[in-house]
């Protein structure tokens, strides 16, 4: 079979052009669509029968962390594709995601606790999500600090990738194990996302908001990795030209 | 024409962001002996490790047999003796036992043979002694008396010289030839000028393919 | 496969040829055991309702500490590259060493940790299941920490970071391991934690040295 399509893919002149023309069209969606979501959900969406107003603030914290998780998956997967079949762009991928996935971890820590003040009484408790985002966040940074601690950048990218796929591995492993700690030793408490039959008025929002983080996070990694393939291109002449361009240099 | 045993094809080494050599052109036939020089800083052990496989090149590819090195790891191992700048030597263990647990490791061998092979080196009455007593030239040659036993044809030594003392360096010398004489193949660096070279020797300059 | 045992032959040489390397982690696992006494003050209750953590915790710390060193020395006398460039499987080579250092670290641990439990207060049939614990969950320590090790060989100040990267990973083998001891303690059935522990060590046998062999030829590659 011929792979040299999937190769070509690999190929950071390709990626520039055709991120560009991604990047506008990725960023106006994500405005859109957290714009929309966020006054519609803060503004127009009923309150909860039980948490009052307070339960609003899922609209931040959800898509965050479903962004957190499903960040980490994506590392192991660029992961895979970086060692397999030795795609510098997977792996300049990996090491631009992890960042942004650090960030949103933290936000959904962040909105958590601040949910956990007027709902459970105290900013923290060891509840089992608020415990494996923490434990995320734990993997988020090793890899972010592994990645920082090797100097040469293909090295570093490919530990980066054999730690991203040992830890989409345990993360499973890690999330059952500490729900069932968390159910040996403290009663269930009334989570932030499970409850019985959100209105449609309610989910709506939500589900503008996941996509709008979603649309975020693709635009934002874009960024970055474009930015990242021009200092790794920097020889080459397509690099200097593009550089030159964006700084207003004429040639 | 057959394909040579190893070849580089053109060869990039980039460390660091500092490109060291680019566009580089290898052929190692049996009994060929190659001796990279160049300054300090050239990139010699890189393009030793490029040629063993134990690094990635930058571009280029490096083949074995006319296959690419990726591919045929195990046929490497079967052909290879590498002995780099450190050469695996544990201080705490003897001579004899580091030099069988070499050979255990790549290709079985007698005690009769290893320690015949201690004794090529010169360090017979040395072989029961743990390494961290011996100087380092006697260190350097623990390492080097696997090049004595009967083994792969092809040699890719880093520094082999190094604390050797002058005796020592000359009977590599001629041991190396004899190698290539007899249809093996060495790739070495080092700075001093070779006294002894076999007729399928060259040199090949760093400093020519400049970055 | 003489080559394995060969290997695991080697490593134990080499263990008692210094062995203070061995010694210094037990040492550790005492100091740290005697240091909660003395910061939690020394009310025998307490201590008993805490000592399934206290002594998981040691001992998780004292594992990490001595997988630190475990490819270290390898690295720098160049023996990396020489298993590497050898014909033989890495994955296998690295078992056989993970496994020569578990048997003498490890399992030197386990024995003794009834000891330091009893101090802290453990009554005496919670110790098969502190024991059994420990020999199905260390196994689980040393095989992944030494996925850490082997990325962090090359670094010159590794220590730190390998603990940042492999503690998270140890979350579930503490749970499971520090939970069968709890249960224990209650005089509960603890045979379904140790069922997982023992899963979870099929796991890391099957899997990690796949991750640490990568881990080492990326080290080497540097």
């Amino acid at each position: 079979m011929n792979w040299t399509w999937f190769h070509k893919l690999g190929s950071p002149k390709w990626f520039y052009g055709i991120s560009g023309k991604l990047l506008p069209g990725l960023s106006i969606a994500a405005l859109l669509l957290i714009g929309i979501g966020l006054v519609w959900g803060l503004a127009f969406a009923p309150p909860d029968y039980q948490q009052g107003n307070s339960f609003r603030i899922i609209y931040i914290h959800v898509p965050a962390a479903l962004l957190a998780q499903s960040c980490y998956v994506m590392l192991a997967v660029c992961g895979i594709v970086g060692l397999v079949w030795k795609m510098k762009l997977a792996d300049v991928a990996l090491q631009c995601a992890a960042p942004i996935g650090a960030w949103m971890t933290a936000v959904a820590l962040v909105t958590g606790a601040i949910w956990g003040k007027p709902t459970w009484g105290s900013w923290w408790v060891w509840d089992a999500r608020l415990t494996s985002m923490l434990i995320l966040l734990f993997l988020y940074f090793g890899l972010i600090a592994l990645g920082n601690a090797i100097s040469n950048r293909d090295s570093a990218a490919k530990a980066c990738a054999v730690l991203a796929i040992v830890g989409v591995i345990n993360i499973p492993i890690i999330k059952y194990s500490v729900e069932w700690w968390n159910t040996l030793h403290q009663g269930a408490t009334f989570t932030l996302t499970e409850k019985p039959a959100m209105p449609v008025q309610m989910w709506a929002p939500l589900l503008l908001m996941v996509l709008g983080f979603y649309c975020f996070f693709g635009a934002v990694l874009l960024l970055r990795m474009r930015l990242e393939v021009l200092k790794r291109e920097a020889r080459a002449s397509w690099a200097k030209a593009e550089i030159q361009r964006c700084l207003g240099v004429r040639p | 024409m057959t394909s040579p045993l190893l070849e580089a094809i053109a060869l990039a080494c980039e460390r660091d962001l500092r490109l060291l050599f680019e566009h580089l052109e290898l052929r190692i036939a049996a009994g060929d002996m190659v001796q990279v020089s160049g300054p300090n800083g050239s990139g010699k052990t890189s393009l030793l490790r490029l040629l063993a496989g134990l690094m990635q090149p930058t571009a280029g590819v490096v083949r074995l047999n006319g296959k690419p090195l990726d591919e045929q790891r195990r046929e490497l191992a079967r052909n290879l003796i590498w002995i780099g700048h450190a050469a695996g030597i544990k201080d705490v263990l003897s001579a004899e036992e580091n030099l069988s647990w070499l050979c255990a490791l790549h290709r079985p061998a007698s005690r009769d043979a290893i320690w015949q092979a201690l004794a090529a080196v010169g360090l017979k009455g040395f072989e029961d002694v743990p390494c961290h007593t011996l100087s380092a030239g006697q260190q350097r040659r623990v390492a080097l008396a696997r090049l004595y036993l009967p083994g792969p044809p092809l040699w890719i030594l880093d520094e082999p010289f190094t604390a050797l003392d002058t005796q020592g360096v000359a009977q590599l010398e001629k041991h190396l030839a004899r190698h290539c004489e007899q249809g093996g193949s060495v790739v070495l660096t080092t700075h001093h000028t070779l006294a002894h070279t076999p007729a399928g020797y060259r040199e090949l300059d760093l400093s020519r393919w400049p970055a | 496969m003489s080559v394995f045992a060969l290997l695991v032959a080697r490593e134990a040489r080499l263990l008692c040829r210094r062995p203070a390397e061995l010694a210094n982690p037990l040492v550790f696992f005492a100091i740290v055991i005697a240091l909660f006494p003395l910061a939690v003050g020394p009310e025998a209750g307490l201590l008993q309702t805490l000592s399934p953590g206290l002594v998981w915790v040691a001992a998780l710390l004292s594992v990490l500490l001595s997988l630190d060193g475990l490819f270290r020395s390898d690295f720098e006398d160049g023996s990396l590259e020489q298993w590497v460039l050898s014909p033989h499987p890495l994955p296998l080579l690295v078992l056989a060493k993970v496994l020569a250092h578990w048997v003498f670290s490890g399992l030197a641990l386990v024995l003794l940790a009834p000891l330091l439990a009893m101090m802290l207060g453990l009554p005496v049939e919670c110790l098969p299941v502190l024991l059994l614990s420990l020999l199905l969950g260390t196994p689980v320590l040393s095989l992944l920490g030494a996925v850490g090790a082997a990325l962090t060989v090359g670094l010159k100040r590794g220590g730190l970071l390998l603990a940042l990267l492999i503690l998270p990973l140890y979350i579930p083998v503490l749970i499971l391991g520090s939970g069968a001891l709890q249960a224990a303690l209650m005089g509960l059935p603890a045979s379904g934690y140790l069922l997982w522990l023992g899963s979870l060590t099929a796991l890391a046998v099957t899997l990690t040295p796949f991750a640490i062999a990568a881990g080492l030829k990326i080290s080497v590659g540097e």
